[in-house]
This record gives C-alpha cells, structure tokens and sequence, in this order.
C-alpha cells in the first residue's frame, strides 16, 4: 500500500558532518563503496549508507552510532548488499518530534524495507540496533530472512543489571566495552576527542529518547519473541560489561531455534574487537 | 523590598571524608551514611530556624526539593511546608521549588498545594522547577521529555486551579479525563507562581512571557551573571513582549553570612562554606548533573568539555570577591546589598542563612544579627533607589 508512492531517493547531503564515518576504512582493507542515501518516510529524514551487492542485509548500530565505521561491514560487503541506517536521531537520521519509543522506529524501518523494495533481508543488530530488529521481527518477519543479534539489549533479565551508559561519561563507557584494555584505551582517547563530539552528543539523546526509561529494554518484548519465526543468531561477547552474557542466554532460550554464538576475548563490541571471528560465524550461520 | 529567609535542610552531620571515596554525594552516596537519630535533630533543629526567621519578622521562608543525595533532604517540600504552615501565621511560605514534571500525576502536587494555600489562609508561594539533571536519574522520567514535561505540567495545573472542574485535560505526557481539584485554592486566581533557576535563558523566556510574568528567582550565581539574568527578564519583557516587569518580578537568592566584623564573618563562615562548595553541591564535572537531553545540545557539549576533578578548592574569599555569597559586618553586608539592589533593582532577597555545615549557634547569631541589623535597611529599599533599566545601557554592558 505505501511501497512505490513513498519512495523518494535522492543524493546525500549530510547534515552533519560525517567524513570521519568513513576514515579508518581504507587501512582497514575497504573496497566496497559506500554511498549515503537518505528517503523520507512517516515524517523522519532518513540518511543510510548502502554498499555492496548480493542479498540484502539491514546493519542497526549500537548507541554509539555509525561515527566509528564497523570494518565488519565492509567484509559483509563483499557477499551483502549492506544497507545501514542512522537510526532517527542519531547521525544524520532526524527524530521526528512524535517518535519517542523503539517501537516507532522498528515499524519506520518495516515501511523502509518495503519503500526499498527489499525483501528476504538478513537484519544484524547491535546492542540498541538488536532491540530495533527484535521489534521489527515480532511485528513482521515477511521481508525477513534472518536475524543476527550481536550483545542486543530489549530484555531485562532480573537481578542481572546492564552498565548504565548514562551514568558515566563516554571515556569510561569506551573503556567499558572492550575487553581488551588497550582497545578500551584507545577507544576512550577518541570518545574524549572533539571531532567526535558534535555526533557523539546527538547519538547520546537519541540513545536516551529511545533507552532512558526503562533502561534500554521494553517490558513486553520477552512475552512476544515466540513470534520470531525466522532464523536467529544471538552473537555475544564472553566478556561483555555493558550487557553481561547472561542476556545471550536469555535470548537464546526466548528465541526458538536460535542458534548461540560466544566469543572468546570479546566485550560488548566483538564485532569490531574480534571482527574476522564473528565475520566467520555470521557467515556459516547465514550460509546455512 | 520583600526578605525571606531560605533553607537547603542539608545533612550537615555529613561525614566529609565520604568525598574521597564518592565521586559525589547526589544518588550513588549509600544513604547507610545517612543516620536518623542525628536526621531528627537536624530537621527539627532547620524547621526551629525557619520559624525564628518568621518570629523574626522575615517576610517568608522557603523551603525546596530534592532527592537521594545530602546536599538537601526535603525531598517532598510540602511536608516541610505543612510543618510550617501552622507554626507561622503571617508570613509567605514559599515551595521554591516543587518539580511537577517529575510526578507521574502533576495534581497530586497541584492538590498538596491548594491544600497548604487554603490551610494558611493564601500565604502559599509556588515554585515550579524541573529539578536537577540527577533527578532524572531518581524518578526514571526520561530527561529527553523535561522541558516539554514540566510546560505541559503547569499548564495542566493552572488549569487546576483556576478552571471550574470537572474537565478532561488532554496533553502528551499528562491525559486526565476527570479534573476537578478540592480543595481550590485560597488565592485567587492561584498562588504566585515562582520560576527558581541557576540560570537558563528558556526559563526567563518562560517566566517573563506576557501569559505568565511569574517572579524569576536566581539562585547560587556570581553576582555579574545575576545581574546579566535579571536584566534578560526585564529586557525581554520590554523588548520581544512590549510590557515593563515591574522589580518585583525579579528575585536574587543567595548564601549570606553576617557577624560583628568582616573579619568574624570570614573566620566563622569559612569552613560550613566552603563544605557547601566543596563537598555538597552538584559538581559541573558529573554528567548525572547534565543527562541526555535536559538541556541543548550546544550546553551539553559545553558540560562534556568540562575537565573533572573540580573537586575541592573553593575558597570563601572567592565567593565573595565573585558576589555568589554576600559575607561580613553589617555594615558591609547592608552595602554590599543596597548595591546590587541600585544596579539589578530585584525586589525580592532570599537569603540562606544556614549552609553547608555551619552549626545551630553560628545559624542562630547569623539569622539574629540579619534580622536586627540588616533586614530593616533592605526591606526600606524600594525602586527609587533603583538606577532604573535602560536597554541602551544594558546593550552596552
């Protein structure tokens, strides 16, 4: 009914800029091309990049954004056609001033998928992003061809807090999500950097319209993931301090069927501290 | 000009030394360092203070809110309030102020008020706030909302107040099919409205609209950032609005103490002060003070970019050169009074009067010798001792 009339593509003219989005990728071995595409959908301005050919596969980033670009993307590249969002608020995404729920922007990103015409879609979410695709998937997995969920937040497992990211400031959250401590390191000396800032700011009230109360989870979402009925894998971080491993344990035993894959000497971010790895598990899984 | 007298009710027994070990004492100090018996002396001990500031002939005394932290142990104002409501009988008593926002349902807090307005004969002064940044953090309302929150909350209990009820209020936050507050209250149309701030443009704005011109209150500010404030008001006022805010819109709160010399004053206050500073207050360095969304983008960079590890180091003498406290005889503290009051021309003072941790002696000579030997010479201040407001002037300043 909305797919066709809707559709409206044009060039990408940041709002911000991102240049630094894509700086890291060229040492890091980037081939593919990227290009930013924005469409406006329900009221939000819309800015995606879009690489890589194959089947498609939607790429919903964490609540740090795309600032840092994830080299796993280039890799899935090589096999996907990488379609990867700035979820509304952050990066150059605008929030409209009626979205203040998660489930706003999963039901935007079902009409997305839709007004791209796109269908068999593999959705990989990270963290917030893995909420994003389980509220896309208990609503409608019919353009969905798989799930991967790699250290997802959505769910409250009792007794078993997550690191409140608000409460700290984003050096120590860095820190935080490695387990690597150099990486953390490291990671913290570019969270403190000011080319950084000017996203990081947007992307931290985006994280809060969308995560702040309760914490980066939605109450009925446990009771509803009997309705993925599509392939899942729950991908997590043996050494996670942002959402302990716990919460893999949870989604795999909520999700039927889901496949559980943990990875050794990662934190909350094991695609981007142990990219070849989890590059390697998403592939056999979505190879099967 | 109108005198108050104001309390932060903080836990003064505070065991210091906790600020080498916590980062802060809002939210994450464990509150088993909160000891009850000593809490009982202390709330009676304030409330003793607050209704010798009224015996005293103070105009009004205020009380404000809040939570989980020691800096401020009221985290309903109302009861204090209530405490004082029947042991005061002619003096304001002012909420400054209660976060309305906050609350999933505003009119259990428009409810208490009418009540004290009603209870006190219409001596009620109410201040609505959105709380500070670590409030958020202790009522789980998303901070992304608080502006949008706390305008629809006042909007939702002026209606309250003032429409005949029942009747269905539809809002965004706030949706109440039934609307019909008992009691009214006592002053008509409302209790004044107070709009208590530690400096934020959009509460000027807000408080200075021609649908409101509630009283803007700064608190806590170097005296030339109160004076830049309290001209804002008077200037939007007559510049985007087109009507003059008469003085009494503007208020200016502020620690004060006053002893028989300037160098008694220093020695005495020193050590409570500089806990208050030091110890006590929100630290611009923690981001629980500045959540996601509580302010712009821009004055959260802002926040971000502070260094931590402000801590310590706040000396008295430089709350004083800077005018954030007003300190020494009482010669000097009436001067240093009728001075900012020629150049800001604010028509109401509030002064706090206990601080930190300065103990029930030094509170009760201070409140005393305020009392006898300044208030009379401030309460004579009136807008003819005021230089007047020039917008020219201020452009240039």
């Amino acid at each position: 009914m909305r797919a066709g009339s809707r559709r409206r593509e044009k060039v990408f003219e940041p709002a911000v800029d991102l240049s630094y989005a894509f700086a890291g990728a060229p040492e890091t071995g980037w081939t593919m091309a990227f290009v930013r595409q924005t469409i406006e959908l329900n009221g939000c301005k819309l800015s995606f990049a879009r690489g890589g050919s194959g089947m498609p596969l939607l790429y919903l980033h964490g609540t740090d954004g795309l600032a840092e670009w994830p080299a796993l993307l280039d890799t899935l590249a090589q096999r996907f056609e990488v379609v990867a969002p700035d979820h509304p608020g952050f990066g150059a995404s605008e929030l409209p001033p009626s979205f203040d729920d998660v489930s706003d922007v999963a039901y935007l990103y079902l009409d997305a998928v839709e007004a791209l015409g796109l269908s068999g879609i593999h959705v990989v979410g990270q963290s917030l992003g893995g909420w994003i695709a389980l509220e896309m998937a208990v609503r409608s997995t019919a353009r969905l061809r798989s799930l991967t969920l790699i250290s997802a937040a959505g769910i409250h497992v009792k007794g078993v807090p997550k690191a409140d990211i608000f409460m700290i400031d984003p050096e120590e959250q860095a820190r935080l999500a490695y387990a690597d401590a150099k990486l953390g390191e490291a990671a913290a000396e570019r969270a403190a950097a000011e080319k950084y800032q000017e996203v990081a700011i947007l992307n931290r009230i985006a994280s809060a319209r969308f995560g702040w109360q309760p914490r980066f989870f939605n109450p009925r979402l446990a009771r509803w993931l009997h309705r993925v009925n599509v392939p899942t894998h729950v991908i997590w971080g043996e050494g996670d301090r942002i959402i302990p491993p716990a919460y893999a344990d949870a989604f795999h035993r909520l999700i039927p069927g889901s496949t559980l894959t943990m990875v050794p000497n990662a934190g909350h971010l094991p695609h981007v501290e142990r990219t070849s790895a989890v590059a390697e598990a998403m592939q056999t899984f979505l190879r099967n | 000009m109108k005198v108050m007298s104001f309390h932060l009710m903080p836990y003064a027994d505070l065991d210091l030394s906790v600020k080498d070990q916590y980062r802060t004492v809002w939210i994450v100090l464990p509150n088993s360092y909160y000891d009850p018996d000593k809490g009982h002396a202390l709330y009676n001990r304030y409330l003793d203070e607050l209704e010798l500031c009224a015996e005293l002939g103070f105009d009004g005394v205020c009380v404000n809110e809040h939570h989980q932290n020691a800096y401020g142990l009221m985290p309903s104002p109302v009861v204090m309030a209530s405490a004082l409501a029947r042991r005061t009988r002619h003096c304001r008593i002012a909420i400054l102020g209660n976060a309305f926002c906050l609350r999933q349902h505003p009119l259990t807090l428009a409810e208490e008020h009418a009540m004290l307005d009603v209870i006190t004969g219409g001596r009620l002064i109410s201040g609505f706030v959105r709380g500070v940044g670590s409030e958020y953090f202790t009522f789980g309302v998303n901070p992304v909302d608080s502006l949008e929150r706390h305008q629809e909350a006042h909007d939702l209990v002026v209606r309250a107040w003032t429409e005949p009820g029942p009747f269905a209020f539809e809002g965004k936050h706030y949706h109440c099919e039934y609307v019909n507050v008992w009691p009214r209250p006592f002053q008509q149309p409302h209790p004044p409205i107070w709009c208590p701030s530690m400096g934020s443009i959009e509460t000027i704005e807000w408080a200075a609209h021609p649908d409101r011109k509630y009283v803007y209150l700064q608190n806590y500010s170097p005296v030339e950032s109160v004076a830049r404030y309290l001209d804002l008001y008077r200037e939007l006022a007559q510049r985007r609005y087109g009507y003059e805010a008469p003085s009494d819109r503007i208020g200016w709160c502020a620690p004060l103490y006053v002893a028989e010399t300037d160098a008694h004053a220093v020695n005495e206050a020193r050590e409570h002060i500089e806990a208050l500073f030091n110890v006590f207050l929100p630290k611009q360095s923690e981001l629980m003070f500045f959540p996601p969304g509580y302010m712009s983008p821009e004055s959260l960079k802002r926040a971000l970019a502070h260094k931590r590890g402000h801590r310590g180091g706040v000396k008295i003498e430089h709350l004083i050169e800077r005018g954030i406290m007003i300190c020494g005889s009482p010669d000097t503290v009436r001067r240093r009074i009728a001075e900012c009051h020629h150049r800001m021309g604010f028509q109401e003072f509030i002064c706090m009067l206990q601080f930190g941790t300065l103990p029930a002696p030094l509170t009760e000579k201070n409140i005393r010798l305020f009392a006898s030997e300044v208030m009379p010479a401030v309460k004579a201040l009136t807008d003819a001792d005021y230089r007047g407001f020039s917008l020219p002037r201020v452009a240039a300043e």
